[in-house]
């Protein structure tokens, strides 16, 4: 393994633990800041309940986020040297302001919410947890901001003398066409995930017949939510696909498997190729005709370019080489994003029929679905990851930098495999602990209603430490 | 040497600002962790000394993310070639913030005495630990270390070890103990005022020590090419404080506390006025020394940046300075005079 293998394993690594607890964060925190509002709204005791034991996981779950996330606001500097010069003046403005504006306002609320319930008036209480929200979700734009830039570059000039790309309009990098499709695909799947562990946690509850209303409440209001989440995460990433038809061709022809440009193109549903990175043709295919043009350009006989054709107008642009990502790869992570996106809508669909006739706590096998369900929404979000991201090899900002030339030239294997091992080990480490706390957290269940446990009880409800 | 423009001055100013307001703050969440973890104490008082930091550790934290994040904007070949060249050194901080970070939720979390230590000893060692390796790292930074042509260092992690930064290390150490040794004597009461009190009255003046004689030392080695006024200056300033953090802790914990805080920023000051306007200087050869204006994003990034942060950077300062007025209450062990804000969490409202 070389060392840009390495560099770029421990990046994949260590950026997709840290996407396990990000979008689960984000939507956990505006779910939670939803039962408080109906709580402060309603003065309900259970939405109160709701709040700390939602807020519980949510605490558990941006504190492993946040700490993974330090890795990665250094990890620039540490094996992409070179990627960090050639960028820095671009890239580095979006994750400055991440740290001031979002960052800052996150973690100063949230820990005014954990500690400051008996210190701040209600109203005040309860916009501590929107703020940190608010917080989450200005972290993910000013980071999708960073990312949408690599994958389609915009407001830049290339200064060849220093050898690198800088800044010439800010506005253009924060209104980056890609970015304002990305953005809300990424906050409605933040959304969907919180969803979808919402939901399993109450039916896994609901089939032993544990606090019924508690989670009754909490499946019922989290399912038209998904509803809708599930619809426009589908739509945004509809419309990043068909922009990415024309900024990223190579990307879009290896996620549908198609290699000749063709007219009438058919909907790839598995396909598998010979065993090699960039195989040059299928040796299977089981496609549904015409299906992939109507999508893609919204007419029957739709011209969709492929694969050779991306590679031909690259090498036109850019000079000889291999323009081809890991088809297998792209093509599969694809599958896997959009038909975990479209389970979920499926089963907020039932899920929201079972509502309407009022049979959802006894639907068993239903509950039982959203149990299973739970993997869907993690897996799209790593899937969907791993496809922006390997999709846009061989390079690491689109048509200027390549992957191979972005690493430390100096940062040796050795630094590298011991880098990799000690992240490795923490992660396993806080995977394991993590687990089984939020397992306690889950078998727990939510604590009982004041009163109705003795006042010297030894585990006192608490949102703080 | 050519002088770096007046944006890049503006800039290298904020980013040790951001570092300062790091070490100021985030240097007493590492002192209540050394002091958590040196000794065992019963549930309730950990529990006390943890929520004195509990709502705040996280957003001072962030200082040093943006401190990072400022330096990749404003200056992407610095952030570069530091985080490159001081690579192990940094894996080993961001290990020990992981593990710190993680502890405060896991020991609330966890049931038992043996994994709550467990989590106490791992928030005191490696509060201690990130404190030892940016007392190294600074040093290192100030004193130079050998770099080639590419601003990397050369001959590895070993070079990073010398006799003025490990005890640039130590320094630190030490004197974050003593900053959370203050900031806990201003936050605690009962019991816990009585032990901390005690402690810091017997160590604060001791523990301060080794960073007064650092900041002389630094001098010492800095004196080619002339004697920097301003940066010896700043130093004396903090030396000042430092040593006057003990005497005034007779006549109140907050003017004592007020005294360290002002001597870890003025002493960060001055080495940062040291610093320029170099980034980050080679031992050997000095010709491979980064210099700010090399190392500098282009005038409108720095632009651009300048005016975000004079929006955001205030309102940041002013949101958390609000967080501080909100827990300024002092905190004991629960039963011992008014409740945690556990007990009422439990009623609901």
């Amino acid at each position: 393994m070389s060392t840009l293998d390495l560099a770029r394993l421990q990046f994949a690594i260590t950026t997709l633990f840290h996407f396990i607890f990000v979008p689960l964060s984000i939507g956990l925190a505006i779910w939670v800041a939803i039962c408080q509002t109906l709580h402060h709204r309603t003065g309900k005791e259970v939405y109160w309940r709701m709040t700390l034991f939602w807020g519980r996981m949510m605490l558990l779950s941006i504190a492993v986020g946040v700490v993974t996330g330090i890795v990665q606001e250094f990890q620039f500097g540490m094996n992409w040297e070179e990627y960090s010069r050639y960028v820095g003046d671009v890239f580095g403005a979006p994750l400055a302001l991440e740290g001031l504006a979002a960052f800052f306002l996150e973690s100063t609320f949230v820990g005014l919410w954990m500690f400051g319930r008996e210190r701040l008036r209600p109203g005040v209480h309860l916009a501590t947890i929107w703020l940190t929200a608010l917080g989450s979700v200005l972290s993910a734009y000013f980071i999708l901001a960073a990312n949408a830039w690599m994958q389609h570059p915009v407001g830049y000039a290339l200064n060849h003398a220093a050898r690198r790309a800088e800044l010439r309009d800010v506005f253009a990098v924060l209104l980056n066409p890609l970015l304002l499709l990305a953005f809300p695909h990424t906050i409605f799947a933040a959304l969907l995930t919180a969803g979808g562990f919402v939901l399993a946690v109450s039916a896994w509850n609901l089939l032993r017949g544990r606090e019924v209303d508690f989670f009754g409440r909490s499946a019922r209001l989290i399912l038209p939510i998904l509803l809708v989440c599930a619809v426009l995460t589908i739509g945004f990433g509809d419309g990043q696909a068909r922009l990415l038809e024309h900024e990223q061709p190579m990307k879009m022809a290896a996620a549908e498997a198609v290699y000749k440009t063709q007219r009438g193109a058919g909907l790839s549903l598995f396909a598998v190729g010979p065993l090699t990175a960039h195989p040059r043709h299928l040796l299977t295919n089981i496609a549904i005709p015409h299906l992939e043009s109507l999508i893609a350009t919204l007419s029957w006989n739709g011209k969709v370019e492929g694969i050779d054709q991306a590679q031909r107008e690259e090498e036109r642009r850019y000079g000889p080489g291999q323009y081809m990502p890991i088809v297998g790869v792209v093509y599969w992570s694809f599958r896997i994003m959009v038909g975990a996106g479209f389970a979920l809508l499926l089963l907020a669909l039932a899920g929201t029929a079972l509502l309407r006739r009022n049979r959802l706590a006894r639907s068993r096998r239903f509950l039982r679905l959203c149990v299973a369900a739970v993997a869907l929404p993690f897996l799209a979000n790593w899937a969907g990851w791993i496809f922006t991201e390997v999709g846009r090899q061989p390079w690491v900002v689109f048509g200027l930098l390549r992957t191979s030339e972005a690493r430390s030239p100096n940062v040796s294997a050795t630094e590298l495999v011991i880098s990799l091992s000690v992240y490795i080990l923490i992660y396993a480490a806080l995977t394991v602990i993590g687990g089984r706390l939020l397992w306690k957290e889950v078998g727990h269940g939510p604590k009982p209603a004041a009163g109705a446990e003795g006042e010297g009880a030894a585990e006192e409800v608490a949102l703080a430490y | 040497m050519r002088d770096p423009g007046a944006l890049e001055t503006v800039w290298f100013a904020l980013v040790a600002a951001l570092w300062i307001g790091f070490f100021v703050l985030e240097g007493f969440d590492f002192g209540v962790g050394m002091v958590i973890g040196l000794r065992r104490r019963p549930l309730e008082e950990q529990r006390a000394l943890i929520h004195t930091i509990g709502p705040v550790w996280d957003g001072n934290e962030v200082w040093l993310i943006v401190a990072g994040g400022a330096t990749f904007a404003a200056f992407p070949g610095w952030y570069a070639a530091l985080f490159a060249s001081f690579y192990l050194a940094m894996l080993a901080i961001l290990a020990c913030l992981i593990l710190r970070g993680v502890a405060f939720e896991f020991w609330g979390k966890g049931e038992g005495e043996r994994w709550r230590r467990g989590w106490e000893v791992v928030l005191g060692v490696c509060s201690a630990l990130v404190s030892f390796l940016f007392g190294l790292a600074f040093a290192d930074i100030l004193g130079g270390v050998p770099l080639d042509a590419h601003h990397n260092l050369r001959g590895g992690f070993g070079r990073l070890f010398t006799a003025y930064s490990v005890f640039g290390g130590v320094a630190a150490v030490l004197l974050f103990l003593a900053h959370g040794l203050l900031f806990l004597s201003l936050r605690t009461k009962g019991r816990l005022l009585a032990e901390v009190g005690a402690a810091a009255r017997a160590a604060v003046g001791l523990l301060n020590l080794p960073a007064v004689a650092f900041l002389a030392w630094t001098a010492l080695e800095q004196r080619h090419g002339g004697v920097k006024v301003s940066a010896t200056a700043l130093a004396a300033a903090a030396a000042l404080a430092l040593l006057a953090a003990r005497p005034l802790l007779g006549r109140g914990a907050g003017r004592a506390f007020a005294a360290g805080a002002a001597g870890i920023a003025l002493g960060f000051a001055a080495l940062f006025v040291w610093l320029y306007p170099a980034a980050l200087p080679s031992s050997a050869p000095a010709a491979h020394t980064l210099l700010l204006r090399a190392a500098a994003a282009n005038h409108y990034a720095l632009e651009v940046m300048t005016i975000a942060a004079a929006i955001l950077l205030p309102v940041v300062v002013a949101y958390q300075a609000w967080s501080y007025w909100v827990f300024r209450q002092r905190l004991g062990p629960a039963g011992e005079g008014a409740a945690l804000p556990r007990r009422l969490l439990r009623d609901g409202r």
